[in-house]
């Protein structure tokens, strides 16, 4: 194994799961829910078509909003937006999203529900889910990269 | 107040994903590569959340929250078929296009096609997900 300690950003990324911490701490205290941006934004898609889910949408909708904020208070605080190198486009950009999708919809969560917030918790089920998509993130990225 | 805190929760969120590099598919690319040129750092965006938010979780819990009647938990402690596959799939996706849900709402402030693009299939796969839940 080898080290790519040219990139390694120990002190940003440190900084910036706390904050993500906080955030999901913060949106506990105050509204008694799990922060998971999958289940959040799948809520929100499914006031479309579901009579429960229009409930708070209109909470959810402002919590997008403050999510996509987030980086253009970056871009107010350091000048730029943060580096966003693609590493897939067309075809393989579209199976990723639906992929991502559909996992994180029948799977219940994804790395800030079941990671940050069901870790925190100690939940069995996100435990199992974190260790799952990392095996296969893990394993898929082997297979893309040297096979 | 309930609002503006909402708001607050997303754009913190939205804010420590762009400083950790979360929003960098190479950078989750790179941390998932363990064969290749490792770059570890995003284990640290994990273990930086989970200690902060242990403290809330654990700590600062209350009677009831702030804003609600009372505290809204997953109720489901039993592993199940729809979990295991579910967190298979995703693990696949993230490796494919190295981003996950929220830096996926998060990269909508770069107005970029590639940006819209991820966020459109993975908004038609969220819908498509839950109308396949019922039949797994």
């Amino acid at each position: 194994m080898t080290i790519d300690w040219i990139n390694f950003t120990p002190g940003e990324a440190l900084l910036g799961g706390g904050l993500i911490g906080l955030a999901a701490g913060l949106y506990f205290l105050l509204h008694g829910q799990i922060m998971g941006a999958s289940g959040i934004l799948g809520r929100f898609l499914a006031a479309g078509y579901e009579r429960e889910a229009k409930t708070g949408w209109d909470m959810r909708l402002v919590f997008l909003l403050g999510v996509i904020a987030g980086p253009i208070a970056y871009l107010g605080i350091s000048g730029e937006l943060p580096d966003a190198r693609f590493i897939a486009s067309d075809t393989r950009l579209l199976l990723a999203g639906l992929i991502v999708g559909i996992g994180t919809a029948i799977g219940s969560g994804c790395t800030s529900g079941h990671g940050i917030c069901g870790l925190a918790r100690l939940s069995p089920r996100s435990i199992t889910a974190v260790l799952t998509f990392m095996v296969t993130g893990f394993i898929s990225t082997f297979l893309l990269n040297h096979m | 107040m309930r609002i503006l805190s909402i708001f607050i929760c997303g754009l913190i969120f939205g804010l420590g994903l762009a400083i950790s590099g979360m929003l960098n598919p190479s950078k989750v690319s790179a941390f998932l590569d363990l064969a290749g040129a490792w770059d570890p750092s995003l284990a640290f965006v994990m273990g930086g959340g989970l200690m902060v938010n242990l403290v809330f979780f654990h700590f600062l819990k209350r009677p009831s929250p702030y804003f609600a009647e009372s505290f809204a938990l997953p109720s489901l402690t039993r592993l199940d078929k729809p979990l295991l596959i579910g967190a298979a799939l995703f693990g696949i996706g993230w490796a494919l296009g190295g981003l996950c849900p929220g830096p996926a709402i998060a990269s909508l402030a770069y107005g970029t096609f590639d940006a819209l693009f991820f966020f459109i299939a993975m908004a038609a796969g969220l819908i498509i997900g839950s109308k396949a839940k019922g039949w797994l």
